[in-house]
């Protein structure tokens, strides 16, 4: 059962092959037994997925049917659920059990989704191995030696060893679509504020988005519909009718107009990397897509501009863990000062306290300007090239990481060569443009993945891309050995 | 722009981050590290590009003036570090 | 050496929304301890903000009524510091784009001459909590009721010259907001409060002095008293060699004297960003010109129209129109009597004093001003002398009744039958036979100091009710005849 996708197990569910209950308890137990190897899981919901599941199971008998009654799936554990440990990852909120459910938990609770557990991630979702969790480092399924990415890390490895068909994920510079790439995984992050951020723990608010994570492009548009939507609560939600994602799977790609730009194919990208990324632009062609070199020029300056933006927002965001009203407070403060850099300093890990420290330096007296407008300046310039690329081509395709996984604790000692592995996904979260990752190929037993952007809310031309994709090709349905 | 260790001190107090005499070296070589990155963009020509804040562009929606939060102290405070009659507790501040 | 004091204020007025800046939760006042504080005010991880469409609304009222130039564009931006009455550790407050830009007030000074003070910005933000200081074993109690209230932030241009001015400032953006129903401008429960920036200067010299900013001054007196103080200290401190230096100050009202906040305060560095939760406010000119059409009259047009249509001097006219209450009191009072002169007369005198002794508003005047206008009429219809009105209004004070009712009940009716008033002259006279003697035989200046002696006989005779124009006149006649 395990290996099914959420299209097959709404099918599965609806011609009655086996109850949500049944198939909650069978995922619950290959998640006892399986886990331990990977540590994807910060926590495991389980009383509350099997009555979310016989609840499904009640709805269905009642004869109401939606291709989620039933669906179990996971949260990345910075999504607030009521009653439930939100970490973020983090000891500083390792006591916390969220007061409300984010809205994205609320919409997919609604639509029956059953909840296995709550993943893992990189502390504040600041990361891009998943070793900065407070929980310890996850393990990739395909070589227990490796990251899986980050931050989603967590909903990577669960998904990518069939403990969970589907998980959400948040993306604030490629955490979704970059742990796809190093898992096999279709992943997508959605045009910024298309899902609610409301109840999302914010790192970087202004470039995060939260994002299904699935197999398959299919899941993903399941996973999408149930998730998006305009949020009352979130005032860069956008109001604006929701695009039939599963309809639009099916739409031909003949005349598909695909720009590939040559920034993306040059310097520190892995060769073998290229030319899997390549072999799918042909196979593309076949089924009726023309293809065109484009440039974005300034894709190289997108990483100092992220670097100052995102920890100079998560520098303000992160405030508010101080000890008074929730989370981590240290032991007998002294005094007021005392409370406030204890419980911070040692209920934040050093990932963490870096941004923070970055972000308040960009943000302080006499650097604002040469930082932080600076940044903001060359996000423009980002994102001019895409508008201007998008006159030109319907797509974008690249790669989406110059590497493939590496070994846990290569990148460790040099934070800086770990945010340089985000260099071509951060542009479409500086734009705010969606983007989509999907298998590729392996190189060596490793995954491959190739990413996909649109123009602002076309989400749906991604999915219908890569699902035409998929029907012609099998790297997604490649499962880890030993999963 | 290289950070020497003084404000690197200062940075830890504005954010409010115990830093441990110790760690200070290896914090500021890191620090620097990044800064380096960052530092790059200043070879970006930017002059007249109007700063971006808000990938979409839009504006503010208003939320009509009504009162539609109800009492919930209980449940709030049942997850604070320390209360007492409905407060929450600091060491005392020093007007 | 003669000083010259600068003084600019910068007000924060909470505005009188249902709900918060930010969040549905009530800002009614004194309720229990975070019984108000909602997900967003107690800044839960997650949280977002919305904008109350009131608040922007009331910003822009406050705009319009000064004048100023309201930007198409606003932005929100976050001012960063941790303090335990700050559950972001942020305060959301407006920058480099405020709601609104340069405008005006114009006060009017105890000599009656008028002074126009700028104003420089008005912004939103948001309240912080309390921080209550009572002994909790040694640790400080927050309550965050307060935390997310709407603010209006109102920085007055450096164009304020004495601590009098600064108080009849205070007093005209007080009588402002209440008039456009911003702020309910309570200041002793703090919906209204005054930050002073005060310098002093040489006469002549042109640089400003280096100010020092009294926080947080929470009454009229208080202001006065506070930058006074202030204004002392810089000039003995600059006079003994020493040198103002910036800083924040506290007023302490016990001991009459401002004292430094220096060594809690530290080199703040507030690291000022747009907030990215919230998208920039646009302000649509139609918006505005709709909310033009629905501003109430404002203090300065009402004191001008009452100099024009009633005459009044402007210093009468400014006292009139200090709040919309009083105003309303007066001209209801007006429009029962038609004598907009002896309305303003009664108003400012007899019903002041009252009131100020009773210590009461004037919403709560114990009597109406229909009562007043209908004893000012008997007044005027020579039913009662202005004398006999001061027993009238002090039985309406007491809950008699109205005018009439008093006059009629404790027959104060005045004697205008020039027959009745003859005969009693003639029975004055009479009885003073010999002054009448003395007066007839004495030249004209001793008359006329003798005349108020049969005047006082007469009126006491009449126990106060006779007329006295007739008195004089009838009383002259006959003491010539």
């Amino acid at each position: 059962m395990h290996q099914l996708t959420l299209a097959q197990i709404a099918r599965g569910l609806s011609d009655r092959q086996f109850s949500a209950e049944e198939l909650a308890g069978s995922l619950l137990a290959r998640i006892a037994s399986l886990d331990p190897q990977l540590n994807s899981f910060i926590t495991v919901t389980e009383e509350l997925a099997l009555a979310q599941a016989r609840a499904a199971d009640a709805r269905r008998a009642a004869g109401e049917s939606g291709a989620l009654l039933g669906a179990p799936i996971g949260h990345k554990d910075l999504f607030c659920t009521q009653g439930i440990r939100t970490s973020c990852g983090s000891k500083m909120l390792d006591n916390f059990a969220a007061p409300y459910d984010a809205t994205v938990v609320e919409k997919l609770a609604a639509a029956g989704t059953v909840t296995l557990g709550k993943l893992n991630m990189d502390e504040f979702a600041m990361g891009s191995a998943n070793e900065s969790s407070h929980y310890g480092a996850v393990k990739n399924p395909w070589d227990l030696t490796r990251v899986p990415g980050g931050s989603s890390g967590g909903s990577a490895a669960a998904i990518a060893a069939r403990l969970l068909p589907a998980a959400t994920g948040t993306d604030t510079g490629g955490s979704i679509r970059q742990p796809a790439a190093l898992t096999n995984l279709t992943g997508l992050k959605p045009t910024y504020g298309r899902v609610s951020r409301w109840g999302m723990v914010a790192y970087a608010s202004s470039l995060d988005q939260g994002g299904p994570m699935a197999r398959t492009a299919e899941d993903c548009a399941l996973l999408l519909g149930a998730m998006a939507g305009f949020d009352p609560k979130d005032s860069t939600s956008v109001d604006q009718p929701l695009d039939d994602y599963l309809a639009a799977l099916s739409q031909p790609l003949a005349g598909l107009r695909i720009g590939l730009p040559k920034e993306y194919f040059g310097e520190g990208l892995d060769p073998k990397i290229a030319s899997a990324v390549l072999a799918v632009v042909e196979e593309l062609k076949k089924l009726g897509a023309t293809v065109k070199d484009i440039s974005l020029p300034n894709m190289q300056h997108a990483i100092p501009s992220y670097y100052v933006i995102a920890p100079a927002e998560a520098s303000s965001n992160l405030s508010r863990f101080d000890g008074v009203r929730f989370g981590y407070r240290c032991e007998n403060p002294a005094d007021l000062t005392d409370l406030y850099k204890r419980s911070r300093a040692e209920g934040f890990g050093d990932e963490v306290k870096r941004r923070i420290m970055v972000g308040t330096y960009a943000l302080s007296a006499g650097y604002y300007d040469a930082y932080y407008i600076k940044a903001q300046q060359i996000r423009r310039l980002v994102k001019n090239d895409f508008v201007a690329a998008f006159a030109e081509v319907d797509l974008i395709l690249g790669p989406t990481t110059p590497n493939l996984a590496w070994k846990l604790g290569e990148k460790n000692a040099d934070p800086v060569s770990a945010y340089l592995e985000d260099i071509y996904t951060i542009t479409a979260n500086l734009a705010g443009i969606p983007g989509l990752s999907m298998p590729a190929g392996f190189i060596d037993g490793l995954p491959v993945g190739v990413q996909l952007l649109a123009p602002y809310f076309q989400e749906a031309r991604l999915l219908n891309v890569a699902h035409q994709y998929q029907q012609v090709s099998d790297w997604h349905l490649r499962a880890p050995a030993g999963f | 722009m290289a950070i020497e260790r003084s404000e690197v001190e200062k940075i830890a107090h504005l954010a409010r981050l115990g830093l441990a005499e110790g760690d200070l070296p290896r914090t500021t070589e890191t620090l620097n590290n990044i800064l380096g990155l960052i530092d790059r963009m200043q070879a970006v020509d930017t002059t007249g590009i109007e700063p971006l804040a808000h990938p979409l562009e839009t504006t503010q929606r208003l939320r009509a003036d009504e009162v539609t939060e109800a009492n919930q102290r209980d449940a709030y405070q049942a997850i604070a570090p320390a209360v007492e009659n409905g407060l929450y507790l600091v060491p005392r501040v020093i007007e | 050496m003669q000083w010259e004091t600068v003084i600019g204020l910068e007000i924060h007025a909470q505005l009188s929304t249902r709900s918060k800046i930010f969040s549905g939760s009530a800002t009614t006042f004194g309720a229990e301890p975070n019984t108000q504080a909602s997900l967003v005010d107690l800044g839960m991880p997650g949280t977002l903000p919305v904008l109350n469409e009131n608040a922007v609304r009331m910003a822009c009222m406050f705009g319009l009524a000064i004048d100023a130039e309201i930007g198409e564009k606003n932005v929100f931006a976050r001012k960063n510091y941790f303090y335990p009455d700050l559950p972001k550790g942020y305060q959301t407050s407006q920058m480099d784009h405020p709601i609104v830009g340069k405008g005006f007030l114009d006060i009017t000074l105890e000599d009656g001459t008028v002074k126009r003070i700028g104003i420089t910005r008005a912004h939103l933000e948001e309240d912080a909590g309390k921080s209550l200081h009572e002994d909790f074993h040694g640790m400080t109690g927050i309550d965050l009721n307060r935390a997310g209230t709407p603010l209006l932030e109102i920085v007055s241009e450096p164009d304020i010259r004495s601590a009098k001015e600064a108080v009849a400032y205070v007093k005209a953006i007080h009588a402002l907001v209440r008039y456009l129903g911003i702020c309910d401008g309570n200041m002793a429960e703090g919906s209204l409060r005054c930050d002073c920036n005060v310098s002093v200067r040489p006469k002549g010299q042109e640089a400003f002095g280096t100010r020092a900013e009294i926080k947080n001054v929470n009454s009229f007196r208080f202001i006065e008293k506070a930058i006074n103080h202030e204004i002392q200290r810089q000039i003995e401190l600059i006079e003994d060699g020493g040198k103002v230096i910036q800083e924040t100050r506290l007023y302490d009202p016990n001991k009459d004297e401002t004292r430094s906040m220096r060594g809690k305060e530290e080199a703040n560095d507030y690291r000022y960003f747009p907030c990215p939760d919230l998208l920039p406010v646009v302000i649509e000119q139609s918006f505005l010109e709709q909310l033009r059409g629905e501003l109430p009259e404002l203090p300065t047009q009402k004191r001008e129209r009452f100099e024009r249509e009633f005459g009044l001097s402007t210093y009468d006219a400014s006292v009139l129109s200090a709040s919309r209450e009083l105003a309303d009191y007066f001209e209801q009072v007006n429009a029962t009597c038609g004598d907009a002169k002896l309305a303003a007369n009664w108003v400012m005198g007899e019903l002041s004093s009252l009131l100020n002794k009773e210590g009461l508003d004037i919403e709560q005047s114990p009597v109406s001003a229909e009562q007043l206008g209908g004893m000012i009429l008997r007044i005027k219809d020579d039913t009662i002398s202005g004398k006999i009105a001061k027993m009238v209004f002090e039985a309406m004070a007491a809950g008699e009744g109205s005018a009439d009712a008093i006059i009629e009940q404790k027959g104060l009716k005045q004697v205008t039958d020039a027959g009745a008033i003859e005969a009693m002259l003639d029975e004055v006279l009479a009885a003073n036979a010999e002054q009448v003697e003395q007066y007839r035989a004495s030249d004209e200046a001793k008359r006329g100091k003798m005349f108020g002696f049969f005047v006082g006989q007469a009126m006491k005779a009449s126990k106060g009710k006779a007329n006295p124009g007739q008195v004089n006149q009838l009383l002259k006649k006959k003491l010539e005849g």
